[in-house]
């Protein structure tokens, strides 16, 4: 208990300094190794999303005091603190989109109870928030891909229209018929996870992750050609040649329109050839115009 | 004559009865519990009486209260904090100056019924064996989570802090937490007498500081009635603070328990069959008075 006040100054100053640094030596260890651990424990997985208004994780994580008031005051109850041995940060707060998804509260009632501005305050119109985004990963299991109609995340999403879109493609399996492909746009999609709690098959091909796994981003020195060249209002770089076909006289074609074009012998028979049977005739043709 | 450690407390009962030699323990007890039944009546009964928990809460929806020291962690990784949590803090940093910032330890801190338990059984089964590590270490530790928060960029004492994760495994969800809660009891009752709480909590050695200066006191008034028994040196969970207040006299140190360590738990008042400690302030006792403490010592109005 109390040390013993019979020992020479020096000797109880002695044990005094030795005690000290032992107890700095090993408490620093230990914060290296806290430290260390915290690099692996604050790993977020991609599965769990955080409430609306949350700062960047690493900001997040050193402003979110894990006082579960965000989850206390969520109306739907869909919010959970992590537990310790969860694959999260203990006792931050997450959602799970394919079990419970955000109904994105008008008054976003999570946000205020927010004592640390974890989750930013400055969030007052819930489709703003950037909970994560959706992506269509599976394009080979979502029915819709095989020409079936579906459109569930479609029609669930809460900013239906602008966060989800159908784009009508060619059905080349019928000939005949559209696909309805479902498309996301990161414009206008919070993250709220409605579409992939209501896809139908029984793991969902469309799923939110965390915006920095989902989205892409280019190189910063790339300019897109025809975007500087509407602001410049002038070509750029040189004008490309204008491309000319090899083909017989007579003959044009389009790439995107008709394809061949018959110039001139509209109603000939369709075995009325401009192409000679004769290979040596396309030889002499070619070099006659190589040029 | 001394006591065994496994008697502590027996002449008390003998001598004042059951009830009252357990009269701060059992209003400790009281006062943990109700604090969590307060949080749970929501999320169990929906009757929300406080949300959140001992990191932050908002009690009736008009109070708000902020623990002091995880908000540190918070600003040191750089963060600006709504204004009504700054309030929370003041409240809280108020209440713990007045009270004695170790009340936050026995009266309010689940871990410490753990702890109790595991020193009592320590106690009984009559292990001995004090901490290698310093009663200091806990501000070392203190020093080391807000230095990780300053260079992390994250409270990184919150993913293995045993406090907030008892509280949050009562209030949220267990988890795994009782794993620790076990590996801490165990501690405690094999490895180090008081070793959680009396060397290495942070969250404890933090509080301490607002003891400093903190008026409600326990005091040794009536020492000289000792008997030296030991039962309060063996139930104490800080015990190195009872010695100068109970055995200065010689030296003139008073018999206030002026230590920030202690934890106005109460228990020495409740073992002593001879009455020699009580509640008051750290004012109203003068060393040179400290031979008619009785006249002296009044209640405290805190």
């Amino acid at each position: 208990m109390a040390e013993s006040n019979d020992k020479p100054k020096s000797a109880s100053r002695r044990q005094f300094l030795s005690t000290t640094l032992k107890t700095a030596a090993s408490v620093s260890l230990m914060g290296v190794g806290l430290g260390f651990y915290a690099q692996r424990a604050n790993a977020l997985p991609p599965m769990a999303i955080r409430p609306p208004g949350a700062l960047p994780e690493k900001d997040f994580l050193g402003a979110c005091i894990r006082c579960g008031l965000c989850v206390r005051d969520c109306p739907p109850k869909i919010l959970s603190l992590a537990q310790l041995g969860d694959d999260l940060p203990t006792g931050s707060p997450y959602f799970i989109a394919r079990t419970s998804p955000c109904i994105m509260c008008e008054d976003i009632p999570c946000v205020k109870a927010c004592p640390t501005n974890a989750l930013d305050h400055s969030l007052t119109d819930i489709t703003q928030a950037r909970m994560g985004l959706a992506v269509v990963v599976d394009h080979e299991n979502c029915i819709a891909f095989q020409g079936l109609r579906c459109e569930v995340c479609f029609n669930i999403c809460p900013i239906r229209g602008d966060a989800i879109t159908l784009e009508y493609r060619h059905n080349p399996r019928s000939g005949k018929h559209a696909l309805f492909i479902p498309v996301v746009h990161s414009d206008a999609c919070t993250g709220c996870g409605m579409c992939e709690k209501a896809c139908i098959l029984d793991k969902a091909a469309i799923k939110v992750f965390p915006i920095q796994m989902a989205k892409g981003e280019l190189g910063h020195h790339y300019r897109f050609g025809w975007k500087e060249k509407a602001r410049a209002k002038h070509a750029l770089v040189t004008p490309d040649p204008k491309h000319r076909y090899n083909l017989p006289e007579g003959v044009k074609y389009d790439l995107q329109g008709k394809g061949l074009i018959f110039e001139g012998k509209q109603g000939a028979a369709p075995n009325d050839t401009p192409f000679s049977s004769n290979p040596l005739d396309t030889l002499n043709h070619n070099r006659r115009s190589g040029d | 004559m001394a006591n065994l450690p496994q008697d502590a407390g027996k002449e008390a009962v003998q001598a004042k009865g059951w009830l009252k030699a357990h009269k701060w323990l059992l209003l400790r007890r009281v006062s943990q519990l109700g604090i969590l039944a307060a949080f749970l009546a929501g999320p169990w009964f929906g009757l929300w009486i406080v949300k959140g928990n001992l990191s932050s809460s908002l009690t009736l929806d008009v109070l708000p209260l902020t623990d002091p020291y995880v908000l540190l962690q918070a600003l040191l990784s750089g963060v600006t904090p709504e204004t009504t949590t700054f309030i929370g803090v003041a409240i809280v940093l108020l209440f713990y100056s007045l009270v004695g910032g170790r009340v936050y330890c026995s009266w309010v801190c689940p871990v410490n019924i753990i702890t109790d338990a595991a020193a009592w059984l320590r106690r009984k089964l009559g292990i001995r064996g004090a901490s290698h590590a310093s009663r200091g270490t806990r501000f070392w530790i203190l020093g080391m989570t807000l230095v990780l928060s300053l260079v992390t960029g994250s409270i990184v004492w919150e993913l293995v802090n045993p406090v907030s994760i008892t509280v949050r495994a009562i209030l949220f969800g267990m988890g795994l937490a009782w794993l620790l809660i076990l590996a801490i009891f165990l501690f405690d009752l094999l490895v180090a007498r008081d070793g959680w709480c009396g060397h290495y909590c942070p969250v404890g050695a933090f509080y301490s500081l607002l003891s400093t200066w903190a008026p409600l006191r326990v005091s040794a008034g009536k020492r000289d009635a000792c008997d030296d028994c030991m039962d309060c040196f063996n139930v104490c969970p800080e015990p190195q603070v009872i010695r100068p207040a109970l055995k200065g006299a010689a030296k003139g140190i008073g018999p206030v328990i002026t230590a920030n360590q202690c934890t106005n738990c109460g228990r020495c008042i409740d073992v002593c069959a001879q009455e020699v400690f009580r509640f008051t302030n750290r004012y109203s006792t003068n060393p040179k008075a400290d031979l008619k403490p009785a006249e002296t010592v009044q209640p405290t109005g805190s």
